[in-house]
């Protein structure tokens, strides 16, 4: 009679062997996808840092100044707007006029160069995004970019993704607002949202059968 | 060599993919080194004549009718770039003042309830004093109907109680 060739645990380490040679791929694809949502690759919480520290929290929550007055294009354009120089300066003129963290500001105004900003929400080139038909049907501010009354400093609240977009494009009800609160710089739902959503889909006069359509965000 | 060029395909379609996300266009306020002020946001060169100037200027001399409408947009639009200094009922007592900005005017005085609506245009359209024009950021069309507004806060404080019938049951 021959000596076994193997051990008794070499059973366990070919099955072993056979499980591992299949779930590690899919784990690694697995992982791979995962890492497309996490914050590393979204952006989300990331806080530019900027020429000026510019607070938000500041300026809309401390002060009370409505987001039109800088971002003005919001409702009739594709884009926001970002205000001027010339807009900083309508109070700068005479408040903190010799603040260094302002000396940016001054020297834009002095120059005739804008600030360069850097961006804290930028969406891929192949999407067409337009803020004025969000804010015309009920999307409010806060919504995408957060609670910006206190937020010290500017940062991506949203991941931006084409889920996150989504989420909403097929059931906005729990994000519309009436047109009162569009611009309130803090908004968390009221407890009949359900109802009141329903019923602004219809105000509005949203078509929600083709909210997801592919042609509605890439053209 | 079939199997040789597959091997490419991802590396090629990768490269699509960014072309893709980050397209040869200029995007608004973007950063060009095409001029030298380093943006793409353009100047008009001067003389030139912008799309809608012409009817802006036409609103700018024709004021529209007052309708509750009217009045409703100047309310919102009185509340977005005036209160902040102006406060909410035209005392001049805004926020901004509040926090050392030099106090403006109350709309309730003899000489600017006597002032005529052109006169307010002007002011907003160019500035006054220490306050900055708002041409930019206030539409001509905008800018009459904050002055619609205007004239009902002046009204406000000045209007006798039996012009409004109903106004005894809804005082406190």
């Amino acid at each position: 009679m021959a000596a076994q060739l193997f051990p008794p645990w070499a059973t366990l380490a070919a099955r072993l062997v056979l499980v591992t040679g299949v779930l590690l791929p899919f784990g690694l694809v697995g992982l791979l996808m995962a890492v497309q949502y996490t914050p590393y690759v979204t952006g989300q919480t990331i806080t530019p840092e900027q020429p000026v520290p510019f607070s938000h929290e500041h300026h809309v929550g401390g002060l009370g100044i409505e987001c039109r007055y800088c971002h003005t294009s919001v409702e009739t354009s594709r884009f926001a707007g970002l205000p001027p120089t010339h807009t900083c300066m309508t109070c700068h003129s005479q408040l903190w006029t010799n603040a260094a963290v302002l000396e940016p500001v001054r020297r834009s105004l002095a120059g005739g160069r804008p600030i360069r900003w850097r961006r804290v929400n930028e969406l891929p080139d192949y999407v067409y995004f337009d803020h004025s038909i969000h804010v015309a049907k009920g999307v409010g501010c806060t919504s995408c970019h957060g609670p910006v009354d206190s937020m010290p400093l500017m940062r991506q609240a949203a991941p931006l993704t084409m889920g996150w977009c989504l989420d909403c494009h097929r059931n906005p009800a729990p994000h519309l607002r009436p047109e009162g609160e569009i611009f309130a710089g803090h908004w968390s739902p009221p407890p009949n949202q359900d109802r009141r959503g329903a019923a602004l889909i219809d105000h509005y006069g949203i078509r929600t059968e083709h909210l997801a359509d592919c042609s509605v965000c890439h053209r | 060599m079939t199997r040789a060029a597959l091997l490419f395909l991802p590396l090629a379609l990768s490269a699509c993919r960014l072309e893709m996300v980050q397209q040869r266009r200029l995007d608004t306020y973007g950063a060009s080194a095409i001029w030298p002020d380093g943006t793409t946001a353009r100047p008009l060169p001067v003389g030139v004549v912008a799309r809608g100037d012409l009817a802006r200027d036409a609103v700018a001399v024709n004021p529209p009718e007052a309708t509750p409408a009217l009045l409703a947009r100047g309310q919102e639009r009185y509340g977005i770039y005036c209160a902040p200094c102006h406060g909410s009922a035209g005392d001049g007592d805004g926020m901004i003042p509040r926090r050392g900005f030099p106090h403006p005017p109350s709309y309730h005085t003899a000489r600017l309830r006597a002032a005529p609506a052109p006169y307010i245009f002007d002011v907003i359209s160019k500035g006054y004093g220490v306050m900055y024009g708002y041409a930019a950021r206030v539409e001509p069309a905008d800018r009459w109907a904050i002055i619609a507004y205007i004239r009902a806060l002046q009204l406000s404080r000045q209007v006798a109680l039996s012009a409004v019938p109903d106004a005894r049951d809804r005082l406190p």
